[in-house]
C-alpha cells in the first residue's frame, strides 16, 4: 500500500469546441497536464480565481468527469477511464461535498432520510431502527442535535445546513473527500466552527481531502499542501508554510498581495489599478 | 461643519421583527466609514433606510436620518427622490442584477445623466465616455455599445461605480460591492472607489462583512449586531484595541493568510446568545421595569 492515496499524472480535460460547421471540433483545454499527489490522511488545498478550472479539476478527481488524457490513480488503481459500472464500488470510498448545501440537500426530505439514503442505495441499512440510529450518529459526528433528523433543510441555519452536507458525505465512511468551496457563503463566526469541525473529523476519521477554495486564508487554516491553479495549470505546488511564506510564482505573489488583511497598511490602495480591456469578457462565473 | 449623514436613534421593523434597534451614526464630508456586521446584523437595512429603499413591509418606528442637515424622513417624497442617484448614490452588491439586461450600457448611463444633470443626448454620451475612462475601462466607446451580459463581472462593477459617482454625490452607500469578486479584481475595485471618492469629494458608507476590506479602505468603522451598534471608532484603534468582546471575537475568528492555523478562535456561541438576548430585551416596552 503506497502512502499516496490519490495521484494524477498529466491530467488534462477539454471541452469540444466547434469553430465552424465543417471544421473538426477542437478541444478547448480547461485543465492542462496537472500532476498532484495527495498522501493518505493529508489535506490538499486547490486555490484559484473564477475560471481557473478548480471546480472542473475537483469533478475529475471524483470522476464526475472523464479526463481527455492523462491518468488518475486512486489507491494504486488507475480510474481515469473506468466506466460507470466499474466506478460503482469506488463511489462509496470517494465523496464530494458541494458549495451550496441549500441546493444539494433535497428540500422535500427530512434530514434523517437524506443522511441515510446513500446507505440504503448501497444496501447497508437494516430496517428503520438501524436507519434512525445511523442518522443520530451522523448528526452527532458533525455536532448537530439528534432532533435535526426530523427537520427539513429550510428549517436549518446556513451553518447547520453545511454541517448536514458534511454528514451526508461521511455516511458511507469514505477514505477520500473533495470539498468544493464549502465555507464560502458563511459568516466568519460560522465559518471558523466549520473549519475546526473539518480539522477534528480529519484527525478522528483519518480522512484524506482535497479542499477547493478561492480563499487563501481559509486554505491556510486547514491544508497541509496547496496547489495554485491559473488558467487550468498548476503554477505553484508545495507545503502550505512554504507557499505562503515564500511564494515563487508571480501569480501566487499577486494573489497573496491582493488579500486584504485586517491590518492598517498604508499604500495598499495607492497603486494605480491596471486597466481592464474590453476584450476580457465573460470570465466571471 | 454639518455632517453629511447623521442617523439618530433609528428603529426599523419588518413586520413584527425589529431589524434596527436604535442606531446612531454620523459621517463627516469626505469620510469613509465601514459598517461591519454578519448576516442579520441590519447593515444593509440601514443603507436602504438612508436611500429610502426599505422593503414595503418595513416601518420606521422612530429616529431621524439627516443628509447635509436636512431630515430625509420629513421631506416630501418628490424632493427625496430628487436627491437619489444625484446627491446620494448607491454602489449595489450584485453587479449581475443591478444593470438593465435589455438596455445597452451607454443608454443606461446616458439616461442617468440626462435625468439628473439635464444634459443633451450628445453631451451625455461624451460625459459617459469620460466616466468610463475614469474607471479605467479601455475602449469606452465600445463598452458603451455593449449589453451588460457581454462584459465581465469586474467590468460591470466598474460601470456601476462610474454611475454612482457620475453626479458628484455628497454620499455614496457601497453595499458589499466587492463580495462577489475575485481578490485581485476586488483590490482593483477598492482602489478605484478610493480614487473616485477623493476626486469627487464624496463621503462613503461602506457596508461589508469583511474586516480586511474595512482595514484597507475605511478611516472609521461601526460594528453592528442584531440592529445595535456595539462599537465604533477610528479603524486603526478598533482593530488594534477592540473594546467590545464581539469585535474581539470576530477578529479572532477571521482566518488570516499570514498566520498559521492555531491562531483561529471561533466566536463562542454563548456570546452570540447573550448579544441576542440583550437585543431582545431592548424590544420589551420600557414600562416592564427591571427584570
Amino acid at each position: 500500500m503506497s502512502d499516496i492515496l490519490l495521484r494524477t499524472s498529466d491530467l488534462s480535460f477539454g471541452y469540444p469546441q466547434r469553430n465552424g460547421l465543417f471544421r473538426k471540433p477542437a478541444l478547448r483545454e480547461v485543465i492542462k497536464r496537472v500532476d498532484l499527489a495527495v498522501p493518505r490522511g493529508s489535506v490538499l488545498g486547490l486555490v484559484g480565481e473564477s475560471g481557473s478550472g478548480k471546480t472542473t479539476l475537483g469533478r475529475l478527481l471524483v470522476r464526475l468527469l472523464q479526463p481527455t488524457s492523462g491518468g488518475i490513480q486512486f489507491d494504486d488503481v488507475e480510474i481515469g477511464q473506468l466506466d460507470e459500472a466499474e466506478l460503482r464500488p469506488l463511489r462509496t470510498r470517494i465523496q464530494m461535498i458541494f458549495q451550496d448545501p441549500q441546493s444539494s440537500l433535497n428540500p422535500r426530505l427530512r434530514l434523517g432520510t437524506t443522511l441515510t439514503r446513500p446507505l440504503g442505495v448501497h444496501g447497508r441499512l437494516r430496517g428503520q431502527r438501524d436507519q434512525r440510529e445511523r442518522a443520530a450518529a451522523l448528526l452527532d459526528l458533525v455536532g448537530l442535535p439528534p432532533d435535526c433528523a426530523d427537520r427539513y433543510p429550510h428549517e436549518l441555519s446556513g451553518g447547520q445546513r453545511q454541517r448536514a452536507g458534511i454528514a451526508r458525505a461521511l455516511a458511507l465512511e469514505p477514505d477520500f473527500i473533495v470539498a468544493d468551496e464549502i465555507v464560502s457563503g458563511l459568516d466568519v463566526s460560522t465559518q471558523a466552527h466549520i473549519l475546526l469541525l473539518l480539522k477534528e473529523l480529519r484527525a478522528r476519521l483519518g480522512l484524506t481531502m482535497v479542499f477547493i477554495s478561492h480563499d487563501l486564508s481559509v486554505v491556510r487554516v486547514l491544508c497541509d499542501d496547496v496547489a495554485i491553479l491559473h488558467h487550468g495549470e498548476v503554477v505553484e505546488y508545495g507545503a502550505v508554510a512554504r507557499v505562503f511564506g515564500a511564494p515563487q510564482h508571480a501569480y501566487t505573489q499577486q494573489l497573496l498581495a491582493a488579500i486584504p488583511l485586517p491590518d492598517i497598511e498604508p499604500g495598499w490602495l495607492d497603486d494605480a489599478p491596471p486597466a481592464v480591456t474590453s476584450q476580457q469578457q465573460g470570465s466571471a462565473a | 461643519m454639518t455632517a453629511t449623514l447623521a442617523v439618530e436613534g433609528l428603529k426599523v421593523a419588518i413586520g413584527a421583527a425589529n431589524v434596527l434597534r436604535g442606531v446612531s451614526l454620523a459621517l463627516q464630508p469626505g469620510e469613509v466609514r465601514g459598517l461591519v456586521g454578519e448576516s442579520g446584523a441590519g447593515k444593509s437595512m440601514l443603507g436602504r433606510a438612508v436611500l429610502g429603499l426599505l422593503p414595503a413591509n418595513a416601518t420606521i418606528i422612530s429616529g431621524h436620518i439627516a443628509f447635509e442637515g436636512r431630515d430625509l424622513l420629513d421631506m416630501r417624497e418628490t424632493e427625496r427622490r430628487g436627491l437619489l442617484g444625484r446627491r446620494i448614490a448607491l454602489i449595489p452588491q450584485d453587479p449581475m442584477t443591478s444593470l438593465n439586461p435589455v438596455k445597452r450600457v451607454g443608454a443606461q448611463i446616458g439616461s442617468l445623466l440626462r435625468h439628473h444633470l439635464g444634459l443633451s443626448k450628445r453631451a451625455a454620451l461624451t460625459r459617459a465616455t469620460e466616466l468610463l475612462t475614469e474607471v479605467a475601462i479601455r475602449e469606452p466607446d465600445r463598452v458603451l455599445s455593449l449589453y451588460p451580459h457581454e462584459i465581465s463581472g469586474g467590468m460591470r462593477q466598474r460601470v456601476l461605480i462610474a454611475m454612482a459617482f457620475a453626479c458628484d454625490p455628497g454620499l455614496v452607500i457601497a453595499d458589499e460591492p466587492t463580495t462577489a469578486l475575485d481578490v485581485t479584481v476586488q483590490r482593483q475595485v477598492l482602489q478605484l472607489v478610493e480614487r473616485l471618492r477623493r476626486r469627487h469629494g464624496s463621503a462613503v458608507l461602506f457596508v461589508t462583512h469583511d474586516l480586511g476590506v474595512v482595514a484597507k479602505i475605511c478611516r472609521s468603522m461601526t460594528v453592528l449586531h442584531a440592529g445595535r451598534v456595539l462599537e465604533e471608532g477610528q479603524t486603526a484603534d478598533v482593530l488594534a484595541r477592540p473594546r467590545h468582546p464581539y469585535t474581539r471575537a470576530l477578529l479572532a475568528a477571521t482566518p488570516r493568510a499570514d498566520r498559521p492555523a492555531e491562531a483561529l478562535r471561533p466566536v463562542p456561541p454563548a456570546l452570540i446568545e447573550q448579544l441576542w438576548s440583550e437585543a431582545h430585551r431592548l424590544d420589551q416596552p420600557a414600562i416592564a421595569g427591571p427584570a
